[in-house]
């Protein structure tokens, strides 16, 4: 079952990078206007969403396995094969096994979700990604009743990924959700941007995208998804346990011990950018806040 | 005549001015860069890394001047001032680009971080140490505090150094090469300088 949720800006429904490109102007014209009329809020709300350039998206990533610099993996992911491709279903499912790419692909209805995405070190963008909901993937092999996390991990391929030669983190790299978190409907597995198949730096062929936690949970090019009843571990708490936690969702109010989180600075600004506030949930707090009643989000942060 | 006196030869003719002109070059080259989209998507942040890596760089040229001299016999000193005030340079403007750019002068964020945020911290604690060397790097200065208590003062670099290296090791996410080297580097030549032990006497 997809499309279960829709953007509040329905005008987003256009792939071509040029529609986005008019709308933008148009977009930020008009919060010049209303700003100097002073009722900025609402306008300001739209104009987050604004989506990033193609370059934006692909030439600034974190993607240690390709070098930990920014540049580092669209330079150097041309060297990661996809194709073929398989996604390893298996923990607690009715049909565990090896699933094709294609034969997800095949299984899935491909939609558009315009997401902020909020990196751990304080920077923001918006992409337009393309893509299906997890809960549809996991549907495919059936989710057990006892299962109560999902498990991730990416691709460990050392001869195409220079930046595991280097012990950064231990690889490969992993990470987890809740179920509840895994099937809620704004969890996508994304195999594209603005219509064109996901690059290579971003996770091709196909990763995870929860908008409303720090960047690193989305984890790229998943090659093995485990449902169990345990709390798998995540590369960054193994690596810097007091830094991160499990949940990592954003907070403006819980700060990362290396960077504040209250403001952001979305990319593509350039050298006179300026710093926005960091929205709680990552600006989704409406549909996920009830997924953490009654948890303190300062001690599982 | 040797190599070492060649190059002592020519270090003593080279005038130190044109220097600091060539190594304050990046700094327009930079900015260029960064209006220009060389800089790649997030101009603030690369620029604020370029900067930091220059300064560190030459507070570590500064520190091969004394072993250059004690083994292998090659006078630079007349570089050394001109190096840390380079080097200063550089880190004020490093400072500047995190306060203005960076920080957009959020100054109640950015007094929490100095104080929240270890890599922060101490990497102001180097910017603050450095500023009594840079003060203090004119000759009248040297005849005031006399060549001893200059000496001493200068030792201050070292604590800068090692705090910048520091800075670096703790301001990457996991465990990156890069800093690691540079500390090393540090390390060595901090070692370097360490007063000769007399061999034992043999009985
Ligand atoms: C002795 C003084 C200092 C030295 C030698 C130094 C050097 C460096 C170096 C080498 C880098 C990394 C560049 C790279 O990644 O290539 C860096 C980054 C940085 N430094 Fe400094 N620094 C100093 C003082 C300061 C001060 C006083 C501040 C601010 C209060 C500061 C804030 C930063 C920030 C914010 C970064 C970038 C961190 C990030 O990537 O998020 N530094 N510095």
């Amino acid at each position: 079952m997809a499309n279960r949720w829709t953007n509040t800006l329905k005008d987003n429904d256009v792939t071509p990078e040029s529609a986005y490109l008019n709308r933008r102007q148009l977009m930020a014209g008009a919060a010049a206007g209303v700003g100097l009329a002073g009722i900025g809020g609402q306008a300001q709300a739209k104009e987050s969403l604004e989506p990033n350039s193609w370059e934006d998206i692909t030439q600034y990533n974190n993607f240690y396995e390709f070098g930990t610099g920014k540049t580092d993996p669209a330079a150097n992911a041309h060297m990661l094969t996809t194709q073929p491709w398989t996604v390893r279903i298996d923990g607690m499912v009715d049909k565990p096994g090896d699933f094709a790419f294609e034969d997800i692909m095949k299984a899935m209805t491909i939609e558009e979700r315009i997401y902020r995405l909020r990196c751990v070190e304080a920077w923001s963008m918006v992409v337009p990604w393309n893509g299906f909901e997890l809960a549809d993937m996991l549907n495919l092999a059936g989710v057990q009743s006892g299962a109560k996390y999902v498990a991730f991990e990416t691709l460990l391929r050392p001869e195409e990924m220079p930046g595991t030669r280097y012990r950064v983190i231990d690889w490969p790299y992993v990470e987890g959700l809740r179920l509840d978190e895994a099937m809620h409907p704004l969890t996508i597995m994304a195999t594209g941007i603005y219509g064109k198949d996901i690059p290579n730096q971003n996770g091709a062929p196909l990763r995870l995208v929860v908008p409303w936690k720090y960047g690193f949970k989305s984890i790229k090019s998943v090659v093995r998804v485990t449902l169990t009843d345990k709390e798998p571990p995540t590369s960054w708490n193994k690596t810097l346990p007091n830094e991160y936690k499990f949940y990592s969702n954003v907070n403006p109010n819980v700060d990362h011990p290396r960077w504040s989180q209250a403001t952001e600075r979305k990319i593509g600004g350039g050298l006179f950018s300026q710093r926005i506030p960091t929205l709680m949930f990552n600006g989704y707090e409406e549909e996920v806040a009830p997924l953490y009643e009654g948890m303190d989000l300062v001690k599982h942060f | 005549m040797s190599l070492v006196d060649r190059i002592n030869g020519f270090a003593r003719k080279v005038p130190t001015w044109p220097l600091y002109i060539i190594y304050l070059l990046p700094v327009p080259w930079l900015l260029y860069l960064a209006q220009t989209g060389g800089l790649g998507r997030e101009p603030i942040k690369a620029l604020e890394h370029e900067l930091g890596e220059i300064a560190l760089q030459l507070l570590i040229l500064g520190l091969t001047i004394t072993p250059l001299r004690r083994y292998l016999g090659i006078n630079l000193i007349k570089f050394r001032r001109m190096l840390g005030l380079l080097a200063f340079t550089y880190v004020t403007l490093h400072l500047a680009v995190w306060v203005v750019l960076d920080m957009n002068l959020l100054w109640s964020q950015m007094w929490a971080d100095v104080w929240k945020r270890p890599y922060i911290t101490i990497g102001m604690a180097g910017f603050l140490a450095l500023v009594p060397l840079a003060i203090t790097s004119n000759n009248a200065s040297v005849r005031k505090l006399g060549a001893a208590g200059w000496r001493n003062l200068h030792k201050l670099t070292y604590a800068a150094v090692l705090m910048g290296g520091i800075h670096y090791i703790w301001l990457v996410k996991g465990i990156q090469i890069e800093p690691l080297i540079y500390m090393a580097v540090i390390v060595i030549l901090l070692a370097l300088r360490l007063p000769k032990r007399k061999a034992p006497q043999r009985a």
